[in-house]
């Protein structure tokens, strides 16, 4: 069974345009592609190209660079300091073979949700024809599955095939609950809307988490 | 009372700090009074097994100079590191790679075909290359196998100093021998010594202003004017990334600072952090403009900086963020990155 | 385990990580239990002792959830997973401070507008939720306590702009106490609306109104009106600024001068006036723009004064009876400390020329709107009298275009708001004056306000016809007859379908409303930021239209967007009460988000000091070193990456922060089964 490469991207924007544009995307219910995540800058100008190599050395298999559009910074010009350090890191990482493709400057005002919704979206397929970058040989598609799972699940039969199932190498997209097989009903059991009262504190000294009601053979604490 | 002890090894070295290291001139002759000296390949004909031989510990210093290109280079540097007390690494390549590792921009088939096959001034009719394992009528030489990835020495063993430069400065030399000479404290492990705290401009002489450059310029394709920065004059010159310790030589000179002192303290990737400088300051956006050709001139503006990985990581490849180029990578399937990395070497 | 590259400040962390659910907004897409859950196991050897769910964060709630932990567990630092910092970073901010924690240590993170709400699979919804979360406990890890810089304001306020809207701004702020400065670039305050005629919809004498507001700025004791001035340099920082203005000659002593008008009587030289009477009239050379005039100053225009060009004349230094005139007084540069400042700068009108097929400076008879309103006011170069460019003829026929320049891609796209009531006007005045047959070209009836749309009635019933499409072209090529001698309107009658030419005596375009052509310059000087079309921005369209995003900067009237007068008289008051707010607190807490100089490590290089748009960034040249002026600073960041030798550090935005932000939304900070959680080692291999 081969699953197909989810790349992992990671977008640094600027708090007054894009971060903005990211919102109002939000808001209007814009629906885009999950692959990326997002660091907030104060500007585009705060970009540090340290940022986006650590990024690709830490397992991104694309940045996203978004500001204000030219002449519309919110601190008047700084993001065409931005624009002349992504335009030189460009050519660096072509150098060093990391395709252009994998780094992309989107301008974006806060009015374009949709734009940026639309690039994102354009973004992750572009990269999801190179592949996986996986800097240094480590398949980090594979380590995040991993980290995303946490031992509370509930040890339901889906969970146990899937373990049994997934290939060694293959970058298979991280679990939640059982993709697409069980409806949305989140353990605990489904609670109707509209403002509920708080659970009540778990005794203190131990370490929090959230009691789960009525799950067999499941304790709902979690050691300290 | 017998006297510390002293080594000194060349890994893939140019032989350029040992020569830096005689250039301390008379004052050789009091680190010979002081040091008993027990390897030291340029000076002394000690062979490995003498270093096998010794205790751990035995060597007192031990100067680390070159990368770690080959299997031998390893070798030695983890025996060294178990018979030395205070290992150094020792000028840029020790240090952070150096020259050596500007082979990771490419691949070790590349660099060999370079070397012994494409090459006008090579006459090798049987396309013969070194490999690491051969058999011969007298015998099965081995030699060192040659690693795809240059590495600094603290990516290999645990270093306790670093002295950087290209080479380490004579002055700086003595300043640190002496240290060891007089039996001072020497500063916290892991410390760069022999060189300053602040970037070269601190120490260089020309004249700074506010920059806003236009255009970068090749060395030979502009005379300098005397006296004034010559970054903001179209030369770059990594001064501002590089840490001071040399005296500013370079650009005294008018050859704009190659960064050989590595970075200054704490930053993490010495290249990235002078693209960002260099970048920074560059003009070009002219009012009126659309965003295309605002990117248009942009791009212009930094085409003149030849060749950015090569220049900005000319000392420092193995230890930036992303160590060597990519040797697998494609681009949309219309060029390998071999290929990409012909077509950026305008040499 | 990932080593921390700076020492936890404060002791051992203990983090709070709170996902909200947002009624079902976040819970429907993100399984906010497991999300809570992983926190608490994958976290914890990160410093999470407490990860909750809940249904609303927000609300009280919620907060005394956060604030009971705090206070129990003794939380020192605190992660919100629920909609965006936009919305509630102040809120939970203010949660942490009540219970005792610095609000700069708590750490919001967007799983609602940037996950929730724009993902449809739930799986990866609720994987990009959980590595948002573990970005943002890294990154709150490296926060450190912060003081809001507190600054002090000065109670002067400064209005650039003597329009409508700044003499409101001016009148409220003067009238409460407090002194204002207002200056104005004309020779006289009133703006455009000084030049109307009537004003829609209630058919005001626009002078009539205006003129009583004026003469209260004029004599105001707290108002200081600096008239034919601009406002060359603005320093300093929101209840901090210095500002500096150029006082332009008028080569009149202000001291001496009676406004008694003998020198523009005698003046010999006539010069079309291309300003206030919009290249309809004249005025001498030595003027005061209109009668109303405040200040009542004349000034010379030396460019078309005789005296400047040979020598010659100086009849009205001879004739002034209290010697006022004075050929050789200069620029005044001033200086004055002011707290806030309001920006009413208003609007040009779009220049009709640009669109050549509508003849405007070819064709004689074709007018703009405001040269109709200079040609209709009782006071103007006609006397009131409608008439044809011989300046005799009455016409009988006249069409008015409306969206001259506006709606239009290929000049500006926008509505420019009050055309269609102003060509309404126009209509309704010609019809009174002459009884000419009238032809109102339009393309939408935009008469959305109080009284607009009865007044579209009145005008309606009056006989004026209405052609719904948009204007091809207007021109004198005859090509039918009756068409010889008349201004031909050809147009695409929508309504009923078909092509019509419609031969007139006067053809009136009712051009729209551009930002002033130095917007961007004027902007820039005060550290503001224009949009594309270089209207002003407002800090937020709907909830805040008349500050920006520079503390101290407001805006108000035309410049911020086209509006007729209730709107810009409206947004004057307001930006006024909004400074009259900032003085009445005194003081003012501005973002601790700034950039700070390690003198210790900074080499001189100077990189940094051309990349700062305020200023905030100057080079000591005996030290040495480079240093930044907080209260300047704000807060972008673009020294701190510039600099390479990592001297200068952004607060708020540490270099600490945001690459710990990285590790954790790559979850380098969380082992993997393998073992291998650090940046991996490259490892030695055989050739």
């Amino acid at each position: 069974m081969s699953e197909t490469f989810e790349p992992l991207i990671v977008g640094f924007t600027c708090n007054w345009c894009s971060y903005r544009a990211a919102d109002l995307a939000g808001i209007s219910r814009k629906k885009y592609a999950p692959n990326v995540r997002l660091i907030r800058l104060m500007c585009s100008g705060r970009l540090d190209p340290t940022f986006v190599l650590k990024a690709f050395a830490g397992g991104a298999d694309g940045v996203l660079v978004s500001g204000c559009h030219p002449g519309e910074c919110h601190y008047l010009e700084q993001n065409y300091k931005m624009l002349r350090r992504y335009t030189l890191l460009k050519r660096m990482l072509a150098q060093m073979g990391i395709e252009p493709e994998r780094l992309r400057l989107v301008w974006a005002s806060a009015a374009e949700g949709n734009k940026f919704a639309d690039e994102v979206t354009a973004m992750t397929e572009e990269i999801r024809v190179l592949g996986p970058l996986n800097w240094n040989g480590i398949d980090h598609a594979r380590q995040r599955s991993e980290k995303l799972r946490s031992a509370e699940r509930p040890p339901s039969a889906p969970e146990k095939t899937e373990k049994k199932a997934k290939p060694a190498a293959v970058a298979a997209r991280p679990a939640g609950p059982p993709a697409g097989k069980k409806p949305a009903t989140p353990p605990g059991g489904l609670k109707p809307p509209g403002p509920g009262k708080p659970k009540p504190a778990p005794p203190p000294g131990a370490a929090e988490v959230k009691s789960v009601p009525a799950q067999p053979a499941t304790p709902g604490e979690v050691e300290s | 009372m017998s006297k510390p002890t002293f080594a000194m090894y060349w890994a893939a070295s140019c032989g350029g700090c040992e020569i830096s290291v005689l250039n301390i001139g008379d004052r050789l002759l009091a680190v010979d009074e002081a040091f008993d000296v027990v390897f030291w390949p340029v000076a002394a004909d000690f062979k490995y097994d003498d270093v096998r031989g010794y205790p751990d510990g035995y060597i007192d210093v031990c100067l680390f100079n070159g990368s770690i290109r080959n299997s031998e280079n390893e070798e030695i540097a983890h025996l060294l590191r178990r018979k030395s007390k205070v290992l150094v690494a020792f000028g840029s390549c020790a240090m952070a790679g150096g020259i050596p590792a500007l082979s990771n921009l490419t691949t070790n088939e590349e660099t060999l075909r370079a070397a012994y096959l494409d090459n006008v001034s090579t006459y090798n009719p049987d396309r013969v290359v070194p490999q690491p394992n051969t058999t011969v009528p007298d015998g099965e030489p081995h030699i060192p196998v040659l690693y795809e990835t240059a590495r600094s020495l603290d990516q290999v063993v645990d270093v306790d100093y670093y002295m950087p430069g290209c080479p380490p400065e004579p002055h700086q030399i003595w300043a640190v021998l002496e240290t060891f000479i007089q039996g001072k404290p020497l500063p916290k492990r892991g410390s760069v010594i022999g060189a300053g705290e602040v970037a070269v401009c601190h120490e260089c002489p020309l004249q700074k202003d506010e920059k806003t450059i236009e255009r970068f310029y090749r060395p030979y394709e502009v005379t300098p004017e005397p006296g004034r920065c010559l970054l903001e004059q179209g030369i770059v010159c990594l001064g501002a990334a590089t840490r001071s310790g040399c005296g500013a030589l370079c650009p005294q000179v008018n050859m704009g600072c190659r960064g050989c002192y590595g970075p200054v303290d704490d930053i993490g990737d010495q290249g990235a952090k002078i693209l960002a400088a260099i970048a920074s300051v560059m003009d070009g956006v002219k009012p009126g403009k659309t965003d295309h050709e605002i990117e248009q001139d942009v791009e212009a503006g930094i085409e003149t900086i030849a060749d950015p990985a090569g220049t900005f990581y000319r000392f420092g490849l193995a230890h930036s963020v992303l160590r060597r180029a990519r040797k697998n990578g494609r681009t949309n399937g219309t060029a390998t990155r071999l290929e990409i990395h012909h077509e950026e070497n305008q040499y | 385990m990932l080593p921390d590259r700076h020492p936890f400040v404060n002791g051992t962390p203990k983090i709070g990580v709170y996902v909200c659910h947002c009624g079902t907004n976040i819970s429907d897409k993100v399984d906010v239990e497991e999300v809570a859950r992983w926190a608490a196991e994958k976290l914890r050897h990160r410093g999470v002792i407490v990860a909750r769910d809940y249904k609303f964060m927000c609300s009280s709630l919620g907060q005394n959830l956060i604030e009971d932990d705090i206070r129990e567990f003794k939380l020192n630092r605190v992660v919100v997973a629920a909609c965006s910092p936009h919305l509630h970073e102040h809120t939970f901010r203010t949660a942490c401070a009540r219970a005792g924690l610095n609000p700069f240590l708590c750490e919001m993170v967007s799983i609602r507008e940037h996950v929730s709400w724009v993902h449809t699979d739930r799986a990866e919804a609720t994987a990009k939720a959980k590595e948002l979360i573990s970005g943002g406990v890294e990154r709150v890890r490296h926060h450190v306590p912060l003081d809001p810089l507190h600054v002090e304001v000065n109670p002067n306020t400064l209005v650039v702009g003597g329009g409508v809207a700044g003499i409101q701004a001016a009148l409220e702020i003067a009238d409460s106490g407090q002194h204002v400065y207002l200056v104005e670039r004309e020779p006289s305050i009133g703006g455009h609306m000084a030049q109307f005629d009537k004003t829609f919809p209630t058919l005001d004498c626009s002078a009539c109104i205006l003129t009583p507001k004026m003469v209260s700025v004029g004599g105001h004791p707290n108002i200081t009106l600096l008239s034919y001035s601009e406002v060359e340099h603005v320093d300093g920082y929101v209840g901090n600024f210095t500002v500096t203005i150029r006082k332009k000659a008028r080569h009149v002593k202000e001291d001496l001068c009676t406004g008694c008008g003998i020198c523009e009587e005698k003046c010999p030289r006539k010069v079309i006036d291309t300003v206030f009477e919009a290249g309809l009239g004249y005025r001498k050379a030595i003027y005061t723009p209109f009668p109303q005039a405040v200040p009542k100053f004349p000034v010379i225009d030396v460019e078309n004064c005789t005296y400047y060009e040979r020598g010659k004349c100086k009849a009205c230094q001879i004739f002034c009876p209290t010697d006022a005139i004075d050929f050789d007084q200069q620029d005044e540069m001033l200086q004055v400390q002011v707290g806030n400042i309001i920006l009413a700068t208003g609007y040009d009108l779009f220049d009709a020329r640009r669109i050549p097929e509508y003849g405007y400076g070819r064709l004689a008879n074709v007018f703009t709107s405001l040269e109709f309103e200079r040609m209709s006011n009782a006071a103007g170069p006609t006397g009131g009298k409608i008439v044809l460019r011989d300046g005799v003829t009455v016409p009988k026929s006249v069409g008015i275009v409306h969206c001259v320049g506006s709606r239009n891609h290929r000049y500006n796209p926008y509505c420019s708001v009050i055309c269609c009531m102003s060509s309404l006007k126009f209509a309704h005045l010609v019809k009174e004056r002459t009884g000419a047959e009238v032809y109102n070209f339009y393309i939408d009836m935009r008469t959305a306000f109080k009284d607009y749309d009865e007044f579209y009635q009145r005008v309606l019933n009056e006989g004026v016809h209405f052609i719904r499409g948009r204007v091809a072209e207007i021109t004198d090529a005859v090509r039918m007859p009756g068409e010889e001698g008349k201004v031909i309107v050809q147009v695409e009658d929508t309504l009923i379908g078909i092509q019509r030419r419609i031969p007139l005596d006067m053809v009136i375009l009712s051009a729209g409303l551009e930002p002033r052509h130095d917007a961007k310059e004027v902007a820039k000087r005060f550290g503001i930021s224009c949009s594309t079309d270089r209207w002003f921005t407002e800090k937020h369209p709907k909830l805040d239209p008349v500050a920006t995003m520079t503390e101290g900067v407001f805006i108000a009237g035309a410049a911020q967007g086209p509006k007729d007068i209730p709107a810009s008289v409206a947004q004057g008051a307001a930006a006024a009460a909004r400074v009259l707010s900032r003085i009445g607190q005194g003081g003012i807490d501005l973002e601790p988000i700034r950039a700070v100089v390690d003198e210790a490590r900074c080499s001189g290089c100077r990189i940094c000091n051309s990349l700062c748009p305020y200023s905030a960034v100057t080079f000591d040249v005996d030290a040495n070193v480079t240093r930044i002026n907080p209260a300047l600073c704000q807060g972008c960041g673009t020294c701190v990456a510039a600099c390479p030798s990592g001297a200068i550090s952004g607060s708020g935005f540490s270099d600490e922060q945001i690459l710990a932000q990285l590790d954790g939304i790559l979850m380098l900070n969380i082992e993997s089964g393998d073992g291998a959680t650090r940046m991996p080692e490259l490892v030695a291999e055989p050739a």
